[in-house]
């Protein structure tokens, strides 16, 4: 081991904030399924407090020994619709406060997976489920939830999409005293993934095993300091830069997840190969974005730096860890990312150019603020925009947008902590309700003659 | 157990002697030192092997952080395989 490569680790860590962003249990709670709700929350309760009952204190030590912070321990579970649709509750919020009081009592940051899949259409309980969002995220703290409303095998539910456009709507009513905050924890997907470690839109999916660990990695400032060096240099020489730092940091996931599968018993899934950045000087996807020569991110030529970035970290990536799943790519919401909310400020990002960049990046209208007064018409429209890229171009995608109550363009909502604060951004103001109320089913699209 | 204990800060009188006399009484057998002054810096580093420690981990790294802050320097210690995991193939 030679002196230079040990002080690169220590400094990666200590000065370029290299972290492990989550360690996230997924639990399957098929076998909690009971036709008394009660009852079914009550199996629900004791298994994922027995199967999480060492997972914060396991982190923690690893953290300790290994010198690596480990950000957060999740859970996400087998989607609740799922779950709760054999019960006869008609309101499925005592399910969410019961994810909530798991989160209490194993001490995790976020419990996932109040979710529904509905991306060809809706069962009675992913019907329950959905209506019963808004007040689940106003009486939990911990819980989050996703609805998957397209994806590529089988289009784009537009009756979801309507519907959803009210549920965020909604969801921002009943949590106005919070700016909004029940949004932060909802997110509206195309082809969602079943091993994602991330939040907002963690769940367990159904062809998993009963529990399993999967990672998911940070560094964008790491990345940002290693491309400081390649200054002027050819594209390249960038892509082989970051491909070899990917690697570096993915070898940390794995090893953090090996580990913790070992303490904990339980099978190692996969490592979810990200830049996740967070709100702290240092942590920005941005900034690595304008360090190959952008003056701010958001101008022309934001979309191909972005392109290159999110594959040149995933094929670093790749050789690192045995298994490779979840999101895998860079994120890019506004509010956790300080670049991001600088070129909101500065003029130079907008939402058009945010959607352009979800086409190459890993997913979607992440963490922004919107007006107040948007119409749940325009919302759900930006939902469809999203999955449309999503399920024509085979990828995931997502929208996690906040309807900030009483908030006008201009001014600012906190949140707090890694969700960050986000500048209230422009949405175009023609209405697209004619083409919203429309409802039904967008088709497949075809896999051939691809232009 | 392997680990890398490294420490960095202004170069003193006694330093290794105090790190090292702290090792021994831990029971902390070391395989491996390299000492260098980088930018003014005293900066060490050490290959431990902690298989005989009388001392859990957590407690080690703790009595060696308190070792740090009365010789005015920082000291740290990681398991091995976070610095080879990420070096080697």
């Amino acid at each position: 081991m030679e002196t230079k490569q040990i002080l690169e680790t220590i400094r990666m860590i200590e000065e370029e904030k290299l972290d492990i962003r989550t360690i996230t249990m997924g639990i399957s709670l098929l076998d909690c399924i009971d036709s008394d709700g009660a009852k079914a929350r009550a199996k629900i309760y004791d298994k994922m407090t027995r199967r999480a009952e060492n997972l914060v204190k396991t982190g923690a030590a690893i953290e300790d020994e290994f010198g690596i912070p480990i950000i957060h321990k999740r859970i996400s579970v087998t989607p609740i619709s799922l779950i709760a649709g054999a019960s006869q509750d008609e309101n499925y919020t005592a399910f969410a406060q019961t994810l909530d009081e798991v989160a209490k009592t194993t001490g995790v940051n976020f419990v996932g997976g109040f979710s529904a899949l509905v991306q060809k259409g809706y069962t009675l309980g992913d019907r329950k489920l959905i209506q019963s969002i808004p007040e689940a995220m106003a009486t939990t703290e911990f819980v989050c939830s996703s609805v998957n409303v397209g994806s590529t095998r089988s289009g784009i539910n537009m009756d979801a999409v309507k519907q959803m456009g009210g549920i965020v709507k909604e969801t921002a009513a009943r949590t106005a005293d919070q700016q909004g905050l029940g949004c932060a924890k909802l997110v509206i997907f195309a082809n969602a993934v079943e091993d994602n470690p991330f939040m907002a839109g963690a769940f367990h999916g159904v062809g998993e095993e009963d529990c399993i660990l999967n990672v998911g990695v940070s560094g964008p400032g790491v990345v940002k300091r290693a491309l400081e060096k390649v200054k002027g240099q050819p594209f390249d020489v960038v892509s082989e830069t970051v491909k070899k730092i990917a690697f570096k940091i993915t070898r940390m996931g794995q090893l953090v997840g090996r580990e913790a599968s070992e303490r904990l018993g339980v099978p190692f899934g996969i490592v979810d190969l990200s830049l996740a950045p967070t709100p702290a000087v240092g942590d920005s996807v941005a900034h690595i974005l304008e360090e190959m020569g952008l003056e701010s991110v958001g101008t022309h030529g934001t979309t191909a730096a972005l392109a290159l970035l999110n594959d040149a970290v995933k094929k670093g990536g790749v050789m690192a860890c045995s298994h490779v799943g979840g999101l895998s790519g860079a994120f890019i919401p506004v509010s956790e990312d300080a670049g991001m909310i600088d070129a909101v400020n500065r003029g130079a990002l907008n939402l058009e150019k945010l959607e352009a960049m979800t086409a190459v990046c890993s997913v979607g209208l992440d963490m922004i603020a919107v007006p107040g007064d948007t119409p749940a018409e325009t919302i759900a429209a930006m939902i469809a925009d999203e999955a449309a890229i999503g399920v024509i171009n085979n990828k995931t995608t997502a929208v996690r947008v906040i309807p900030a109550p009483g908030k006008a363009v201009g001014e600012t909502v906190e949140f707090g902590g890694l969700l960050g604060h986000a500048p209230v951004m422009a949405v175009n103001r023609h209405k697209s309700a004619d083409f919203i109320n429309r409802g039904g089913r967008i088709p497949a699209p075809i896999h051939s003659f691809k232009n | 157990m392997k680990a890398i204990l490294t420490v960095i800060g202004k170069d003193n009188v006694g330093i290794i002697a105090g790190v090292s006399s702290k090792l021994a009484e831990l029971d902390v057998n070391i395989l491996d030192v390299s000492q260098t002054i980088m930018d003014g810096y005293f900066t060490m580093m050490m290959v431990l092997d902690l298989e005989k420690a009388s001392n859990s981990f957590a407690e080690i790294k703790e009595s060696l952080s308190e070792k740090g802050s009365a010789l005015g320097v920082q000291i740290k210690i990681q398991r091995e395989e976070i610095f080879t995991s990420m070096h080697s193939l």
